[in-house]
């Protein structure tokens, strides 16, 4: 049961990043790609209508992991106190520099707000990133399973670690490279003209920088963290994960090249996912792992709630994601195709 | 460690107060989205459809704050209350997890379509989304009234061998009999400032002489609705609500009440300030009895006052919780008076007239937030000691690992913050009001 509700939640986490990634993508490259006023609304209308949807699965994650495994809930949010706060704030200021530069159309304060939605995207792709990496490397935790980070200590691997250190500044550029080209097909996808072009142009630069991160971050984690190595070895089926990242980072050149948007789109969709199934599975069944003594590791075990719980949880959940599905086809649907650069969007 | 865990509860009660001032707002706007798109499609009218695209403006600013306020306050459920979090996970993630299956995900979705998607539903497939939208967010405000009455009041649960709470009973949780009074009270005192809102606009509109035809549909609406509202928030859900306390937390209705002695025949105070040092209410104006029959229903009953208590279980902030609870009831009761009076003048055709009842619905607008606020803290300060009542002290549940450096640094960060989201609201909203449902219908068509 606990190894059911692990999946579910990594799988919740990833829907997150694929779906949000794509805003952050687009708020990282839109200065770039649009380059007036038309254009840079025609890239946040083709996050507009759903950018809000996509940050609920981070809410949703946030609160399966809560209750299915309240231990990690509770050590991993007061543990990194600090970043998440600071988080909150970025994906405060994301969210108001999308909807008032809609509300407000004004010249002087428009490239206020696009500013502001650029540097809060950016940051926040390097922060998820960061985090990712002190999940993987493993966090200072004592034997009550609590532990405290600050932002930065000497930026070196070891006892004192901080948020930051090399390793997780790398897998927090590797995320930046990584969900820059993913919201530069988005935006591919959903538009036409000049921003089309530009925006091909960034993704295609942009992989060639995603696949040499990907081999540096992924030889650093298999030195970082010998269980995911060990786990892979012993278990070989695992490899599947991994082979879907590759399967998808390749895919994104090829259709990139022939102009198949869709699927190129898709293709860094199922890169996303499998590199970070694969962190998930290289973990399982620690959650948290503890850089200080292995045993005190929060596991799927050991952190887990109580099974009738558990069990209940799953009636109301399958109910709930049947009809979160239900409405994301519906949704998606609904304003599926590309937006126009002209006044007029729907 | 007492230092800190003073930050750490004005860090939550800031958060969690200034995000209240939002869903009050979207959750009774919503009801009267309802009211006036359903009017649209029955009337066939673009009047009205004018009218729900307007306030349709105002619900989507209030929601996106609500939305981004809301997010800091799941997270810190965690980050400040790390071992509160970590023994009763298992039971408030139930909760929490569906509020955001159930409701978030509702509701984001068809906001969008709500707020984008007018042209291509179609009125029938509008009005679904407008109802949509208004069932999302009273799911959510059920999911979370669950959340905490579980803490007033929890059931459903079981110690395990670690000491962990852990759910034994579902429907214990979800059909809490404390949820089931504090649900109605809740919506209804959003109701009340949604119809409040939607009335001071109108009356702003006939008062200046703008917009007359929308002036009069907003406080005729709102006026039907409010007087409606206000009086459900009396009775009966105010009094069981009450009479929930007294029965479960007699402590609290002490605290709240300012009754220092315990005494058959209790009296109601209806002014006076407790003075805890002295154990005594100074300058008391009191309903001989009334408090004994409000809540056994007889006028002897015996109500226990706070010395029947010992002082570690009182209220950490008595005047605090006697005086919201005070703010509440009266600002109450004068809804109850304004409401009565409009609505009669509305009654016999004079409302629109009558330039000093327009004045006062102009002026009410601040006063449900401060009611709605003041419940709030009366609940949440009466509950102190405790975290979860009678299980858990507030001062077991803190985070141990943050500092108190830490939390006044993002206590801080979020009073800078919040100061700002507060001025661009005001500005926002005041902005969609000085244009008016009139010139609306040119901005949205262009943009629809
Ligand atoms: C517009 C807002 C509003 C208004 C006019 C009232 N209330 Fe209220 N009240 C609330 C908004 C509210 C609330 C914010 O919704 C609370 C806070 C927590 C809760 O469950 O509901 C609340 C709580 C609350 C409680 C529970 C306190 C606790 O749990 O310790 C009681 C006993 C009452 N109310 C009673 C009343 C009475 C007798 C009123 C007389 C008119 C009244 N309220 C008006
Ligand atoms: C229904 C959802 C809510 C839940 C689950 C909840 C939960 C909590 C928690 C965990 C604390 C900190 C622990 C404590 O001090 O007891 C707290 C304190 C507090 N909350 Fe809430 N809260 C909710 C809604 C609100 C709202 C809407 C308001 C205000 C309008 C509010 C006002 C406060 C205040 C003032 C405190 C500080 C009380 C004190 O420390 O004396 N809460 N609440
Ligand atoms: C500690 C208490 C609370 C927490 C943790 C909390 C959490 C949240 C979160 C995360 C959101 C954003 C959801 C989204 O992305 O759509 C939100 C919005 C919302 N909250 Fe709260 N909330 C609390 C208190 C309350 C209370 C007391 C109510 C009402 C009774 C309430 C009603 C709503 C509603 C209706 C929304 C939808 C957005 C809106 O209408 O503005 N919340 N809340």
């Amino acid at each position: 049961m606990e190894t059911l509700w692990f999946c579910l939640v990594a799988v919740m986490i990833a829907v997150y990043v694929v779906l949000d990634g794509y805003d952050l993508g687009a708020g990282i490259i839109h200065l770039f790609v649009a380059r007036n006023d038309g254009e840079r609304r025609a890239v946040l209308r083709s996050i507009g209508p759903l950018w809000d949807g996509n940050e609920v699965w981070l809410l949703a994650g946030g609160a399966t992991l809560f209750f299915a495994f309240p231990a990690v809930y509770a050590a991993g949010f007061s543990g990194f106190y600090l970043p998440l706060m600071i988080v909150l704030w970025l994906l405060v200021g994301r969210g108001l520099s999308i909807e008032f530069r809609n509300h407000l159309k004004n010249a002087i304060w428009a490239p206020f707000w696009d500013a502001m939605f650029f540097l809060c995207s950016l940051l926040l792709a390097v922060f998820f990133g960061a985090a990712l990496g002190n999940v993987v490397r493993g966090v200072p935790l004592d034997e009550h399973g609590a532990f405290f980070e600050p932002l930065w200590t000497n930026f070196r691997l070891g006892a004192e670690t901080g948020i930051f250190d090399w390793y997780t500044i790398i897998v927090g550029l590797a995320a930046f490279c990584t969900l820059a080209v993913h919201g530069a097909l988005w935006v591919a996808l959903k538009t036409e003209g000049a921003v089309n072009e530009r925006s091909r142009a960034v993704a295609k630069v942009g992989w060639w920088g995603v696949a040499g991160l990907t081999l540096i971050v992924t030889g650093l984690t298999f030195r970082v963290q010998p269980q995911v190595p060990a786990r892979l070895a012993a278990q070989p089926w695992g490899y599947v994960f991994p082979a879907l990242a590759l399967a998808g980072l390749f895919s994104m050149a090829w259709f990139l090249a022939r102009r198949e948007e869709c699927r190129a789109f898709l293709g860094s969709c199922a890169y996303i996912l499998g590199m970070l199934t694969s962190a998930a599975f290289g973990l399982y069944p620690c959650v948290l792992p503890a850089s200080t003594n292995p045993a005190w590791s929060l596991t799927v075990h050991n952190s887990k709630t109580g099974d009738y719980a558990m069990r209940v949880g799953l009636v109301w959940w399958t109910i709930g994601m049947v009809l979160v599905i239900g409405y994301f086809v519906f949704v998606n649907r609904h304003f599926a195709g590309k937006v126009r650069t002209e006044e007029n969007g729907y | 460690m007492d230092d800190a865990l003073t930050v750490h509860r004005l860090h939550f009660a800031f958060t969690a107060t200034f995000h209240y001032l939002f869903p009050q707002l979207t959750m009774g706007l919503a009801l009267l989205l309802v009211v006036l798109k359903t009017m649209a499609l029955r009337t066939g009218e673009e009047h009205y459809n004018r009218a729900v695209r307007f306030w349709g403006k105002i619900f989507g600013i209030s929601f996106a704050l609500g939305v981004v306020t809301g997010i800091p306050l799941e997270f810190q459920f965690g980050t400040n209350w790390a071992r509160f979090s970590r023994a009763a996970g298992g039971v408030i993630g139930q909760t929490l997890g569906m509020e955001g299956m159930f409701a978030f995900f509702l509701e984001s979705t068809f906001l969008g379509l709500f707020l984008f998607g007018e042209k291509r539903l179609g009125p029938v497939g509008h009005w679904v989304a407008t109802v949509l939208v208004f069932v999302g967010s009273w799911v959510s405000g059920f999911f979370i009234v669950a959340t905490f009455s579980w803490m007033q009041h929890p059931v459903g649960y079981a110690l395990d061998a670690n000491n962990q709470i852990v759910l034994s009973s579902f429907w214990a949780l979800v059909l809490n009999p404390w949820t089931l009074w504090a649900y109605p009270h809740v919506m209804i005192g959003a109701a009340v400032t949604g119809c409040f809102v939607m009335a001071s606009v109108g009356a702003f509109y006939l008062l200046s002489g703008r917009q007359l035809a929308y002036g009069r549909t907003f406080v005729r609406v709102a006026v039907m609705v409010g007087l409606a509202a206000v009086l459900l928030q009396l009775l009966p859900t105010g009094d069981m609500q009450g009479r929930l306390v007294a029965h479960h937390q007699p402590v609290t209705l002490a605290a709240m009440e300012g009754l220092f002695d315990t005494q058959q025949g209790a009296p109601l105070a209806i002014l006076g300030q407790p003075d805890v040092e002295k154990r005594r209410l100074d300058n008391p104006l009191v309903i001989p009895r009334m408090l004994s029959f409000l809540t056994y229903r007889r006028w002897s009953a015996e109500v226990k006052g706070l010395d029947s208590f010992p002082p570690q279980d009182w209220p950490s902030n008595i005047p605090l919780v006697y005086y919201c609870y005070h703010v509440m009831v009266g600002l109450g009761t004068m809804f109850i008076a304004l409401m009565a009076v409009a609505g009669w003048l509305l009654w016999r055709g004079k409302l629109y007239g009558s330039r000093p009842v327009l004045w006062l619905l102009m002026l009410a607008l601040p006063f449900p937030y401060i009611a709605n606020t003041a419940g709030w803290i009366t609940a949440e300060a009466g509950r102190q000691p405790w975290i979860i009542y009678g299980l858990m002290r507030t001062r077991d549940g803190v985070s141990a690992q943050v500092s108190a450096g830490n939390a006044w640094f993002t206590l801080i960060g979020f009073m800078g913050l919040y100061t700002v989201l507060g001025i661009l609201f005001l500005f926002l909203v005041r902005r969609e009001i000085e244009h008016g449902p009139e010139q609306e219908v040119q901005g949205l068509t262009a943009e629809a």
